[in-house]
């Protein structure tokens, strides 16, 4: 690794702060991938806010008919708590898929959606769950946020502090797990509820994650799997790699988005 | 340099570390604890598990600046003098490795797993150990040891 400054903030203030006066900051949350891209030398910022000592970002509270989940919560946190597996047994289920035992026992929400991997799981959950991501100065929704491969609307220096979830009537997700790495070759959230119906597709879009309008113009009228049937996604706009073709890729969608609803409406 | 006061194996370290010093690198090189180990060093392979505040994490993928205040367990601190850890008789027992190297951190990680699930499954045990590579066993034996390892574990925990 190249040598950084590592600043241990306690407040937001303090951590946009040092932020801003740096000559090229990064926040570090859970460090899942931040640090394996500064040991691979990726990136060589002069310096690191962490952010683990700022009390009040981790945590799940739920009212209104929302789930709020704390940037710096970790996604075994998520994955265990008792409020999102009673309330978005969906979302509880994706993070307790993400990685490994010991990955989620560090990272976390936040540093998850700040960095916008194409191949990550939380994309699908806010955007397909119509979540509302809260920063230190504004709220930016789903369909906003995300801007393509590793690419959000978050400006520099700009912190997540919080997403908001609806509670949604009914969500499921699936995923085809990379069998080492964990990562998604395809995820798949489906949900109903106060955002609309929604399809969010992680894991095969050139630009990151994304929806497919008709498939959630099918659910909208009937929300079963059978309303599914027949319905293909282009491969066009699809990744292609050693792992997968893009055509591989487009007929996961439609097999895993079938699952997810089934395992919706149960 | 930072000072940093970390619980390794229930004995206070109080250290001087650079920033962008690893956990890993603090355990082996400083503190000469080199059951810690390094495999992949990207994150993928799990040889450097250790626990920390009782969570297993890749020690490896985190800053040692960051284990300040906490307190660290290593494969060095699970035996109580000769006895073995109940985790580490079940691996020797069910002969739960060959060349060794993957196994402190899968005896770490499997501790950290029989904690939350004292009676697990073949397939929970599978799913629990998906941070864990291992190029010798085919982890058949790994999983056996973990299953009778988590039941020794309660065991213990009863008699205690």
């Amino acid at each position: 690794m190249n040598p950084f400054k590592l600043h241990r903030a306690k407040s937001l203030e303090e951590a946009t702060g040092v932020f801003k006066s740096a000559d090229e900051a990064r926040f570090l949350a859970g460090g899942q991938t931040l640090i394996p891209v500064l040991k691979q030398r990726l990136a060589a910022p002069s310096d690191l806010v962490a952010l683990a000592g700022i009390d009040g970002l981790a945590g799940i509270t739920v009212g209104d008919g929302q789930v709020t989940v704390g940037a710096m919560t970790r996604h075994a946190h998520v994955a265990a708590s008792e409020d999102v597996r009673r309330l978005i047994p969906a979302l509880a289920h994706l993070a307790g898929g993400i990685g490994d035992p010991h990955v989620r026992n560090r990272g976390t929400m936040g540093g998850s959606l700040a960095n916008n991997d194409p191949a990550a799981d939380y994309p699908a959950a806010v955007l397909g769950l119509g979540a509302t991501v809260v920063t230190d100065r504004r709220e930016i929704a789903a369909d906003d946020y995300f801007q393509g491969l590793f690419t959000t609307a978050l400006d520099e220096g700009e912190m997540i502090t919080r997403i908001v979830y609806p509670v949604p009537e009914r969500a499921g997700y699936v995923k085809m797990p990379h069998p080492a790495s964990r990562y998604c070759l395809v995820g798949v959230m489906v949900s109903k509820g106060p955002a609309g119906v929604r399809v969010a597709v992680t894991g095969a879009g050139q630009d990151g994650v994304f929806r497919v309008p008709e498939m959630e113009a099918r659910l909208a009228e009937n929300f079963s799997v059978e309303a599914l049937s027949g319905v293909k996604v282009a491969p066009d706009d699809l990744m292609s790699d050693i792992h997968s073709g893009a055509d591989y890729r487009a007929h996961l969608i439609g097999v895993l988005a079938r699952r997810a609803v089934a395992k919706a409406v149960v | 340099m930072p000072e940093i006061t970390v619980t390794v194996n229930r004995a206070a370290e109080t250290v001087e570390v650079p920033d962008n010093m690893l956990l890993s690198t603090l355990l082996r090189d400083v503190l000469r604890l080199t059951g810690t180990h390094i495999g992949c060093d990207t994150s993928q392979c799990g040889a450097c598990t250790v626990h920390v505040d009782g969570q297993s994490v890749k020690s490896c993928t985190m800053l040692a600046v960051e284990a300040d205040g906490c307190s660290v367990t290593t494969i060095e601190g699970l035996a109580d003098g000769d006895t073995l850890h109940p985790m580490q008789a079940a691996f020797r027992e069910h002969h739960g490795l060959q060349c060794g190297f993957c196994t402190p951190g899968m005896i770490m990680a499997a501790v950290a797993f029989a904690e939350r699930n004292p009676e697990p499954t073949d397939a929970e045990v599978r799913h629990g150990l998906e941070g864990n590579i291992c190029r010798c066993t085919g982890y058949q034996n790994i999983v056996e040891a973990i299953m009778a390892g988590a039941r020794a574990m309660q065991r213990a925990g009863r008699e205690s």
